[in-house]
């Protein structure tokens, strides 16, 4: 694989014995890309998310190939992988007060990152991590280094796990949902931090939200999900002017705007009909028919893929596409 | 944390001073007339009330309490009745096999219940992990005493490689006293694992779902690693109380242990102490047991403290 590319993943699929949550994933992010990844909750984010980690739910199993700092992390034993983790591909998750160790001085908790996988002594581990802390504009850094994990605030709580995510300057971070269990006050503040402390490790990343103003102001492009496929991707600024796919477009007219929200109770928030299929029983063909305005006969029995181009859609009537002869 | 420990101190002496007014009424209470039981039927008025005024027994209850009480707490526990020996002369014999009994069988019970029981946990779902529960389970269900009896029928009837009961004493010959714990130790540990193999896999298995083992796998650690370095930490948290809370299980366990395998223990001790109405005796003796499981709580809710920083903080 070429050097350049932080992760090539190729037909990822992530199952257990009953289910299929991720059914074929092709993407590719260059070193110090940032991707977006949207959808809605079961659309398969997470899971995605967790297999490039390595670290699924016990009784889930990733098929296909992630190829990431020379070699298929998926054929990785756990041992392998370990010694990855946190060193060239590294995640932050939803909950920083769940994802922290109740127990452990959160010094120790980032510092122990750094010693495992630099040869760093205990006590440069610890400046590092003062360092790290620094950078994060946490206040009170030293103190901090003997403080537990319910003794400060949410926002600090997740940038203690960013600065634990980017302690030994991985080549790729995932961030899923960061924000979703902070106050809004403090989401902006900590994904501030997050983009600056990417941007100058020169990291790629991956950001998982269904938040699309964040993905907006932090990604280069953005990947769709819909029932566990891509049905949409290319730059964020074109797709979310001109969506080709109808879910992406349902997605963004369901943004509250202050053009559509009306506090008189008289919302003209759009939404999006209809409910996400459960993954046992999706719907043949395209995924999103029965939901879709625009289906036809097709979208019911054949199953759309991406097709190809800088502005990729799986979709058999994407929109802006010219009518089809025998109707006009 | 002075708070919390001051807290618990209160609690352990309010809990002492009820337990001990609690089993004084009770004994007192129940028993009758204390010197018409100890002298049985056919005793003259006389005789009994003589008895029950040189043992004091004819001063009110709160008197009478009060000066056991104050005895206890100088170190005086009491004599016998009928023998007139010392409770504390009489106690102190009987520790030397009560209690290496009691912890070596706490100590093995803890020593295959933590690593069976985080096997159990990590191998859930798998013909292993369900095996290991199965057989704690029937382990769980297996009196005490049976246990006793089919390990000493194995090792001393039929192998004879221990003695199937009986006591050597340490002075005699410790090889002789720890020949003769073996059996009843193994009896009693495997009794307490089999029960503590069950909340040690719970612990862990709840441990393994929590997000934190998920961040400790995601910055570097391999599953095991985190497991171990991570997740018994946390899983240590619910053991100790449950482990305090076996204390008083363990020493159930003691009285039918010492029987089974004719060990001049101190439950056997209190067992023909109570036919033999001996009221002091028994009464110094239950208060003393209530005081060890009682300081038993006390530390481990002070351990608790110890371990947990989120419990320093808001109790």
């Amino acid at each position: 694989m070429s050097q350049e590319n932080a992760i090539e993943v190729r037909n990822l699929v992530v199952h257990n014995t009953a289910l299929t949550a991720v059914r074929g994933l092709d993407f590719t992010l260059p070193a110090g890309a940032r991707m977006g990844l949207v959808g809605e909750s079961g659309s398969g984010k997470t899971l995605t998310a967790l297999a490039l980690m390595g670290l699924l739910p016990m009784g889930w199993q990733a098929n296909g190939s992630v190829r990431h700092d020379g070699v298929d992390l998926i054929t990785q034993s756990d041992r392998a992988l370990s010694s990855r983790r946190g060193r060239t591909i590294s995640m932050v998750f939803q909950d920083p007060l769940s994802s922290l160790d109740p127990v452990r001085h959160i010094g120790q908790q980032v510092s122990s990152v750094i010693r495992r996988h630099t040869q760093a002594s205990k006590k440069e581990a610890e400046r590092r991590t003062v360092d790290l802390f620094r950078q994060m504009s946490l206040p009170r850094p030293e103190q901090l280094m003997r403080a537990y994990p319910h003794e400060i605030s949410g926002g600090q709580r997740q940038r203690i796990m960013i600065a634990m995510a980017l302690a030994c300057y991985p080549q790729l971070i995932i961030a899923d949902e960061p924000t979703t269990a902070l106050d809004v006050t403090v989401q902006k503040q900590v994904l501030r931090r997050l983009n600056t402390a990417v941007q100058e490790r020169g990291s790629a990343l991956i950001m998982i939200t269904h938040d699309l103003p964040i993905i907006a102001a932090m990604c280069d492009t953005v990947a769709v999900m819909y029932a566990g496929k891509i049905v949409e991707m290319g730059p964020v600024a074109e797709v979310f002017r001109n969506p080709r796919h109808h879910y992406t477009k349902g997605l963004l007219d369901s943004q509250p705007t202050m053009d559509n929200i009306a506090l008189d109770g008289s919302s003209r928030l759009a939404s999006i009909p209809g409910m996400v299929p459960p993954l046992h029983s999706l719907p043949a063909g395209c995924a999103f028919h029965p939901r879709c305005a625009a289906a036809t006969e097709q979208c019911m029995s054949e199953v759309p893929t991406l097709d190809d181009g800088p502005r990729r859609a799986a979709c058999w009537h994407p929109i802006g596409a010219t009518v089809p002869m025998e109707v006009a | 944390m002075a708070i919390y420990i001051l807290r618990k101190l209160a609690f352990f002496l309010g809990a002492l001073f009820i337990a001990s007014v609690a089993i004084f009424l009770l004994i007192r209470g129940a028993g009758g007339n204390v010197a018409a039981v100890v002298l049985g039927k056919g005793a003259t008025p006389e005789a009994i009330n003589a008895l029950a005024h040189t043992y004091g027994l004819d001063r009110p209850m709160a008197v009478q309490y009060f000066d056991w009480i104050g005895n206890m707490l100088s170190g005086d526990l009491g004599r016998s009745f009928r023998t007139n020996e010392s409770v504390a002369d009489l106690v102190t014999a009987r520790l030397s096999v009560s209690i290496p009994l009691a912890f070596s069988g706490l100590v093995l019970g803890l020593l295959i219940a933590i690593p069976v029981g985080t096997y159990a946990a990590r191998n859930v779902g798998t013909p292993s992990g369900a095996l290991l529960a199965l057989v704690s389970q029937i382990g769980v269900a297996v009196p005490v005493f049976w246990a006793g009896i089919l390990l000493s029928l194995l090792f001393g009837v039929r192998l004879g490689w221990l003695p199937t009961g009986g006591w050597t004493d340490w002075s005699v010959s410790p090889w002789g006293a720890i020949r003769s714990l073996v059996l009843p130790v193994l009896s009693l540990g495997l009794i307490m694992a089999a029960v503590l193999i069950r909340y040690v896999r719970s612990a862990v298995l709840d441990v393994m779902n929590q997000d934190y083992l998920r961040t400790a796998r995601a910055v570097g650690m391999t599953r095991t690693e985190a497991l171990l370095k991570v997740g018994l930490r946390n899983a240590a948290l619910p053991l100790v109380t449950i482990v305090g809370l076996q204390i008083a299980e363990l020493i159930g366990g003691t009285v039918i242990i010492e029987t089974v395998f004719s060990l001049p223990g101190l439950s056997r001790m209190m067992l023909a102490n109570v036919a033999a109405r001996e009221v002091i005796v028994v009464q110094s003796t239950v208060m003393l047991i209530v005081v060890f499981v009682i300081s038993i709580n006390l530390i481990v809710d002070l351990l608790y403290g110890l371990l947990d920083p989120r419990v320093r903080a808001t109790r």
